[in-house]
């Protein structure tokens, strides 16, 4: 067993894990994007970072990827940690204000305004989906392909797959294009911090449980009543 | 042609002193040797056509007994490409076409007359220099690495056997063992080239303690910064040395394989590397029970697709292994775990070809050079708006100043100095307050910017600080591997956010969010790409914010570079209706005739500044205006107001 040192509580880790896996353990939240237990740590989305070391020469690393050591001092929220993860759950939902995982993160963080061009991207390359292909499904059938901004995850040389078994596993992980959230206010891209808000399409689907607070409006639901089958 | 000596595969130190022997003996010293560098700058430049005249030129008068030709790499002066060097005198020749094979044979070899015209001349002041030892350019430099580039023919091993190659080997294996020759490199002082500068011999020591019985070691030649090249010189002009070092390297972590990873882009380093080992191999350098020492190792070449993200450690190592060329957190370093989870140490090309010299002249020896942290030379690529472009190699903690103006020759055309571009494109930009920074890995980084691979662009008054922060973030951009967040969105932000203002669309507050992104880009970027990502824009806004907010408040480009913020207009009282710039207009913007002030359309105008270079300096009459109003252009179909002879300006 190794001891490090947690915001400031002396704690005791296993020699394989990570600091995510140990802050979890002693129930310390480090909010997670692009990682996800069962499948291999990635480092990709950063949200994670923890501020690791003392004094003057601290510095930022991803907790789901870095090993734990003996006599490691982390701190988990400081606020060097808080402001960057801040910017990067701007950047993302910059990029792709329809994910409702990204508006929850952005509610939880208190991220209340975007300052760049908003656009609609289909994908945040958490690469979620290459992995539950690849460790679980054991397919290997979608991978990265390029690199910088024309990078996408596809089938290799955008074949149709032959290993591919349809099984669904990359659109079940995938935080980006499941179910959209339009947003009640779409110029402002923050929804509106769904988490505070009544579900109100109750009244038409009394059992589905909207967070979108839009009253139908989300354009993921219709106002009509649905019709009732023969 | 020199005599080439052939050898078996030598098996003892005594055997490779014999043959060492024999080569140098089959050899007069007596006669000329012609030496033309033919690396890939001077082959673009021509010196191909220049060797081939050479020959002919030997062969047509069968001087091949009385003049011997040796071909090498790049001598390091790119400016004066194609070059020669004729010895024993050292006669340098600059820009020599194949025209003046001839001439030089019969005049300057043969009856040893210097040609004034082929001489190399001061831009500044003129003065001809007719020996390399005197041209200020080479004068100020400390060649330890560049200057066995003129003097080894790369593809052949006898030349680098000649020049005392493969001795720093044998001495080692012979006296030392692994302990001392990390003792050695690490008492050298030397420190890792290819940017972040971690000590050496503390690198090769902890790969040796790593546990694990089959280590590697991995020669970095993934060059990929725009405009720096002295990887490429070294690979391609003494590739030996190289390979040397790696054996050396090799023996002293206790790997049994080694791995040179060069870009697919540098075919020339690619062949020359290929030939150098095979014949390290025939010699007995590489393979089995190298010199009788009992120790084995050998090398391999890998060739990488041009990602410039492929020169951080570990995406190399991902490259290599057949991967996709991503990086991964360290730890755990590749020291412990690296390719193919083996303990492996990474060097690049420069601090492998330090090694030979530091175990043959000592680790005293060598501290001597530099400054308290950083010892030894370091090879520059000077580009930009310089005099003398080329490859510098400068002991480390000179003078930027003496840089730029003593080896550089200054800015052409008389324009002013304002910043020198270090470190390739994650680097930052120096400016000319700054001019007396001593170049050290520790005051470069204070600076904001990177010692890196040692790219040196130097820019003048005409570049534009936004401009070049923009570019150097949209090459960063395109080369982001994309795994991790930051580099791959911040780096796109920061670009969208630099275009904007660079077209006149900025924001106040725009200079705060790019800072603010910038920041958290370097905190939280994954690997060293993202985490110097930023250093451009920090840099330029650091020390030219005042264009930054003339861009942005008064909609204005100070070196009248953006083409969104400028315009060109025709004064009406200086157009003398030449007709010039109507037709050199590639996109016909301009209107007028003969007797007819030219209007130039706002609407049409590309701003491509063809007008303002073609109009005559003695008529003057088309500005460039950033930041203002472009004035009412004259009535179509007002007439000049025509320059009487002899006057020189209608105002006066």
């Amino acid at each position: 067993m190794l001891t490090l040192r947690i915001n400031g509580l002396d704690v005791q880790a296993e020699e394989w894990w990570s600091i995510l896996e140990t802050a979890r353990f002693y129930g310390i939240e480090i909010p997670t994007f692009c990682y996800r237990d069962g499948l291999s740590a990635w480092g990709g989305c950063r949200l994670c970072i923890v501020e690791i070391g003392e004094g003057k020469n601290t510095k930022l690393v991803s907790s789901c990827t870095y090993p734990v050591t003996d006599g490691l001092v982390v701190r988990t929220h400081s606020k060097r940690v808080i402001a960057a993860r801040k910017l990067l759950v701007e950047l993302l939902l910059s990029s792709c204000p329809s994910s409702k995982t990204i508006q929850d993160l952005a509610a939880k963080l208190g991220v209340q305004k975007v300052r760049f061009k908003v656009e609609h991207e289909d994908c945040v390359y958490c690469g979620l989906c290459v992995r539950i292909c690849a460790e679980q499904m054991g397919a290997k059938a979608i991978g990265f392909v390029n690199r910088g901004g024309k990078i996408k995850i596809t089938t290799p040389f955008d074949r149709k797959s032959e290993v591919c078994r349809h099984c669904g596993a990359c659109m079940y992980v995938c935080p980006a294009c499941q179910l959209r959230c339009q947003g009640t206010e779409p110029p402002q891209v923050v929804c509106g911090s769904c988490l505070r808000l009544e579900p109100t399409c109750t009244e038409f689907y009394p059992d589905l449980m909207c967070y979108m607070g839009a009253e139908g409006n989300c354009g993921t639901c219709v106002r009509e009543e649905p019709k009732k089958k023969g | 042609m020199l005599a080439e000596v052939k050898a078996d595969r030598i098996r003892t130190s005594e055997d490779l002193e014999e043959v060492r022997a024999k080569i140098i003996k089959g050899r007069s010293s007596k006669i000329p040797c012609i030496v033309i560098p033919s690396g890939t700058c001077c082959q673009a430049r021509g010196s191909s056509e220049v060797v081939e005249a050479f020959q002919q030129e030997i062969e047509k008068h069968s001087l091949q007994d009385n003049i011997a030709l040796r071909i090498t790499g790049c001598g390091g002066f790119c400016q004066s490409e194609p070059n020669l060097i004729i010895y024993p005198e050292e006669v340098y020749y600059q820009k020599v076409s194949p025209d003046d094979a001839e001439e030089v044979i019969s005049e300057t070899v043969l009856r040893g007359r210097v040609i004034d015209r082929l001489l190399y001349a001061d831009p500044n002041t003129g003065e001809r220099f007719a020996h390399l030892s005197e041209i200020p350019f080479f004068k100020k430099q400390k060649r330890l690495l560049l200057a066995n580039n003129l003097q080894v023919n790369p593809t052949s091993i006898n030349d680098y056997l000649a020049a005392k190659g493969y001795s720093a080997l044998s001495k080692v294996l012979q006296e030392k063992t692994p302990d001392e020759v990390i003792n050695e490199i690490k008492e050298s002082g030397l420190r890792g080239r290819g940017g972040a500068g971690f000590p050496t011999g503390r690198k090769w020591e902890l790969c040796r303690k790593a546990r694990g019985d089959v280590k590697y070691v991995i020669c970095n030649a993934d060059e990929g910064d725009p405009g720096a090249y002295m990887d490429r010189s070294l690979l391609e002009g003494n590739p030996h040395s190289v390979i040397e070092g790696m054996i050396i390297g090799a023996y002293a972590i206790g790997a049994s394989e080694g791995f040179i990873y060069v870009r697919n882009e540098y075919p020339l380093a690619v062949r020359h590397c290929r030939l150098a080992v095979q014949k390290a191999r025939e010699y007995g350098f590489l393979g089995n029970d190298i010199l009788g020492s009992g120790f084995s190792f050998d090398i391999k070449i890998s060739m990488g697709a041009g990602a410039f993200v492929c020169g951080e450690e570990t995406a190399l190592i991902a490259s290599i292994q057949g991967g996709r060329g991503i990086p991964r957190q360290r730890p755990p370093f590749p020291a412990e775990r690296g390719l193919w989870d083996r303990p492996t140490n990474i060097n690049n090309v420069e601090t492998w070809a330090n090694v030979p010299l530091i175990m043959t002249k000592g680790a005293s020896w060598y501290s001597k050079i530099g400054t308290e942290g950083s010892k030894g030379t370091k090879i520059f690529s000077l580009v930009g708006k310089i005099n003398n472009t080329g490859l510098v190699e400068v002991p480390l903690g000179i003078i930027l100043r003496e840089i730029v103006y003593d080896i550089g020759g200054g800015i052409p055309r008389g324009k002013r100095f304002k910043a020198v571009q270090t470190g390739g494109p994650s680097g930052g930009c120096i400016p000319s307050s700054l001019l007396d920074l001593p170049i050290d890995y520790e005051s470069l980084k204070e600076a904001g910017s990177i010692m890196g691979s040692g790219g040196m662009i130097v820019m003048d008054e005409d570049t534009c600080m936004v401009d070049i922060a923009r570019y150097y973030t949209s090459f960063l951009n395109d080369e982001s591997c994309g795994k991790c967040l930051p580099c791959r969105k911040g780096t796109q932000r920061m670009l969208e956010i630099l275009t904007d203002i660079s077209e006149g669309k900025g924001e106040e507050g725009d200079i705060g969010l790019l800072e603010e992104l910038a920041l958290v880009t370097k905190d939280t970027s994954l690997c060293g790409l993202g985490q110097t990502a930023p250093n451009p824009v920090l840099s330029t806004i650091r020390y030219f914010q005042d264009e930054y907010e003339a861009h942005i408040k008064e909609k204005r480009c100070p070196a009248g570079v953006c083409k969104e913020l400028i315009s060109y207009y025709i004064e009406p009282d200086k157009c003398q209706a030449c007709l010039i710039c109507l037709r050199n207009c590639p996109v016909e913007a301009i209107t007028g005739g003969k007797g007819l002030v030219h209007i130039i359309d706002q609407e049409k105008c590309i701003k491509c500044g063809t007008c303002l270079d073609v109009c005559p300096p003695r008529f003057g009459a088309v500005t460039r205006l950033s930041g203002e109003k472009v004035p009412e252009p004259a009535l179509q179909g007002t007439e000049v107001i025509r320059k009487r002879s002899g006057e020189t300006d209608v105002n006066t």
